[in-house]
């Protein structure tokens, strides 16, 4: 062996133990302590970074979490109750159970109720539609079509349905993230509980006009007649600016709303198929 | 050499199909809508109720605050309706609805044609009319004239820009009324220097109307202090920052306003509604409207009564051509397609353009090639790529140090851009959402 590789040898060598007490010393004395349970939380957390708790992605969720020491207001809704309760294990704290809830369109205005009126050529997102004009039907609440919704979930749980150019939430993979609430223009979207069976009622309209005008624009609009406000036992209904809304922590499902709707605008979703009512088959047992 | 802008700028081509018609005036509709939001600044509050008579002239929504004006009644008769009514922009503003019964003006209006040409009134006194005659800027932007004739405390006017360009496409109405109404424009020329204290006044026109040019450097031997400055022909001239760089040869600091470089500009049909307004007490309830496109029968310039529905205007100048695809209200590069017909002409509308199905529909959009096209294009030095690909982004923080709030709509991008970006609707959208953020940041 040359005496120069031998050289070379000790020389890079040198070098490298140089250096490295160099970065010891370096990083002894800039040293910045960090709460390890930060680390945990974060491992702990689901790393889908979508921002749903209102945070700049999972790390600063786990960063708010150990600084502030408690887990009030903090909620993680992708991961939900046991991602929150093995958060609440790292933190010796305890998580309040939350119930799962999903994204709901609330429009019904398909080409087919809602025929459209006008065409937009500029680019084709919502958020332009919007700031452009009403948009391509007569009423200027209801859904554009262009997709920002869909556009922005990182979960893949928002889908257009090309025939009623209506966005479909697919209540498996939501995660109530709440993206598409932001992105909508509209504000049509709108995070609510989840019941057993994906079971569903709500008024598929924002249209605050007047009757007429709505029933005009869209033939399954809400023309805030305030039917369902009498029908329901459970004070769940509230008529406000020619709008009616159920409020799904009160709503008991009982579908006493749905057939009462003169323009059809209230929609049950997951139900099975409502058996005839025997009203007249009974009288007839009880004649015998 | 004619004087112009030196930042951009495009050369769409002219089509100025009315420039030969005179001025008509176009026979009263038999309702009207008055929207209550027709400039920039406060809606007016709504002061008649249903069931009212009113005269022509009459206040019918009164000024919301400094940066808002008077609305007046356009035709005499009855109040139909107070109603909220879909406007330009496709949503539902309030608007007040007037059925027509004769053409009964306030006695105030003088409606004698006599010049009156002596101005009596103290430059208060004349800003005042202005604001109680609701007058706001015609060229389009609709911003009240009472504002601008106010400088804030410290500035001071050292020249009155008049606009006279017309950069737009197809529109004629100014140029008509340069031509048929000079001699009380020229009046209301001297008006606004007395209100503004200025000695100076220049009428930028361009090249392209040299029958106006004449007879306005005629004129102005009468008219002391008054100026005709050509130009030479390129859009948009007619944009306040470009008027300015063209003629005074300053340049606008990003985010001021004009006065910051001692100039304000007014446009002819202002200067023209101004004379009414001061000599003749005549509010503003009526305005020069150009009605054109290649199919339409008879482009015309039409005097209409404010709250006209536009069909009536498409009607006078001979029907909706079958082949059309879009109306617009305004201009080619900066109006705005009107989603109805039935939409009521108010203080901005200074054309109805119909646009056949040949030309009426945007290309498809393909990938930017970095030509720079739209950079070369922009009149006021900005990246439209780069605005559009920040707003795609939604990389607001970003936007706004590149000077988006600079952007004036002018659309030169877009027409520059050979892969047919919808470079301005995003660059609006970054605008809009920029707006917002500044404006949360203040209050």
């Amino acid at each position: 062996m040359s005496a120069s590789l031998i050289y070379t040898i000790i020389t890079i060598s040198s070098i490298g133990v140089i250096a490295a007490v160099i970065l010891y010393l370096t990083a002894r004395k800039f040293y910045v302590y960090e709460d390890p349970r930060i680390d945990e939380v974060e491992s702990a957390l689901p790393s889908a970074n979508c921002g749903g708790c209102g945070f700049a992605g999972c790390r600063a969720f786990a960063e708010a979490i150990v600084k502030d020491n408690s887990l009030d207001d903090k909620f993680c809704p992708v991961g939900g109750n046991d991602t929150m309760s093995s958060v609440a294990n790292i933190m010796g704290l305890v998580a309040e159970a939350q119930a799962r809830r999903t994204a709901l369109v609330r429009c019904n205005g398909t080409c087919e109720f809602r025929p459209k009126t006008s065409t937009f050529e500029g680019a084709s997102t919502c958020a332009i539609q919007s700031m452009s004009y009403g948009g391509e039907t007569d009423c200027s609440y209801g859904c554009l079509g262009q997709g920002d919704c869909c556009v922005v979930c990182d979960f893949d749980a928002i889908h257009m349905n090309p025939v009623t150019g209506l966005p479909e939430v697919d209540d498996e993979k939501c995660t109530a993230c709440g993206a598409c609430v932001e992105a909508c223009p509209k504000n049509l979207i709108e995070l609510r509980k989840v019941n057993p069976k994906y079971r569903k009622i709500y008024v598929a309209c924002r249209n605050e006009d007047k009757g007429a005008l709505a029933k005009k624009a869209c033939s399954v609009a809400c023309i805030g007649c305030g039917k369902c406000e009498k029908e329901c036992k459970y004070d769940a209904i509230t008529i406000a600016n020619n709008l009616a809304f159920i409020d799904s922590d009160k709503c008991k499902l009982c579908r006493k709303c749905v057939p009462v709707c003169p323009t059809n605008a209230i929609i049950e979703v997951g139900f099975p198929p409502k058996k005839v009512e025997p009203t007249e088959v009974a009288p007839s047992t009880a004649e015998v | 050499m004619l004087k112009t802008f030196k930042i951009g700028g495009i050369h769409p081509a002219e089509n100025k199909l009315s420039a030969k018609k005179a001025i008509e005036v176009l026979p009263l509709p038999k309702t009207v809508t008055i929207m209550v939001a027709q400039h920039i600044g406060a809606p007016s509050k709504v002061i008649v109720s249903r069931g009212d008579q009113v005269k022509v002239g009459q206040v019918v929504a009164q000024s919301a605050g400094f940066v808002s004006t008077n609305i007046h009644a356009s035709v005499s008769g009855k109040v139909a309706k107070i109603d909220t009514l879909i406007d330009s922009s496709g949503y539902k503003k309030e608007a007040i609805v007037i059925t027509v019964e004769g053409d009964e003006w306030l006695e105030t209006i003088d409606r004698s044609p006599d010049l009156i040409s002596n101005i009596n009134l103290e430059p208060k006194a004349i800003v005042d009319k202005i604001l109680q005659a609701g007058i706001v800027g015609l060229g389009g932007a609709t911003f009240p004239t009472h504002v601008k004739l106010s400088p804030p405390p410290g500035m001071k006017a050292e020249v009155l820009l008049i606009n006279g360009v017309e950069c737009e496409p197809y529109l004629t109405a100014d140029h008509r009324l340069m031509l048929e109404r000079s001699d009380e424009m020229m009046v209301g020329i001297q008006i606004l220097m007395k209100a503004l204290q200025v000695t100076k006044a220049v009428i930028g026109i361009e090249n392209n109307k040299p029958d106006a040019i004449a007879k306005l450097s005629e004129l102005s031997k009468k008219y002391h202090g008054i100026e005709i400055c050509p130009l030479k022909v390129q859009y948009p001239q007619g944009g306040e920052k470009q008027l300015i760089k063209a003629v005074t040869g300053r340049e606008v600091p990003s985010g001021a306003l004009p006065i910051a470089v001692g100039a304000v500009v007014n446009n002819v049909g202002t200067a023209l509604a101004v004379y009414e307004a001061v000599m003749k007490n005549k509010p503003l309830f009526e305005r020069i409207v150009t009605v054109t496109g290649k199919s339409v029968k008879n482009p015309s310039n039409f005097l209409v009564r404010i709250g006209t529905p536009v069909s009536q205007l498409i009607e006078a100048a001979g029907g909706l051509p079958d082949d059309t695809a879009k109306v617009i209200s305004g201009g080619p590069m900066m109006g705005k397609a009107i989603p109805s017909i039935e939409i009521a002409v108010t203080k901005g509308t200074s054309g109805i353009l119909l646009i056949p199905e040949t030309e009426g529909h945007r290309k498809a959009m393909q990938n930017c090639i970095r030509c720079g096209r739209c950079v070369t294009a922009c009149p006021m030095g900005l990246e439209p790529f780069l605005l559009m690909t920040l707003a795609e982004k939604r990389l607001w923080e970003r936007s706004e140090k590149e000077s988006v709030m600079d952007c004036i709509e002018c659309g030169s991008c877009s027409y520059s851009c050979p892969a047919n970006r919808p470079l301005l609707d995003y660059i609006r959208l970054g605008k809009m959402t920029v707006g917002g953020i500044i404006r949360n940041r203040k209050s």
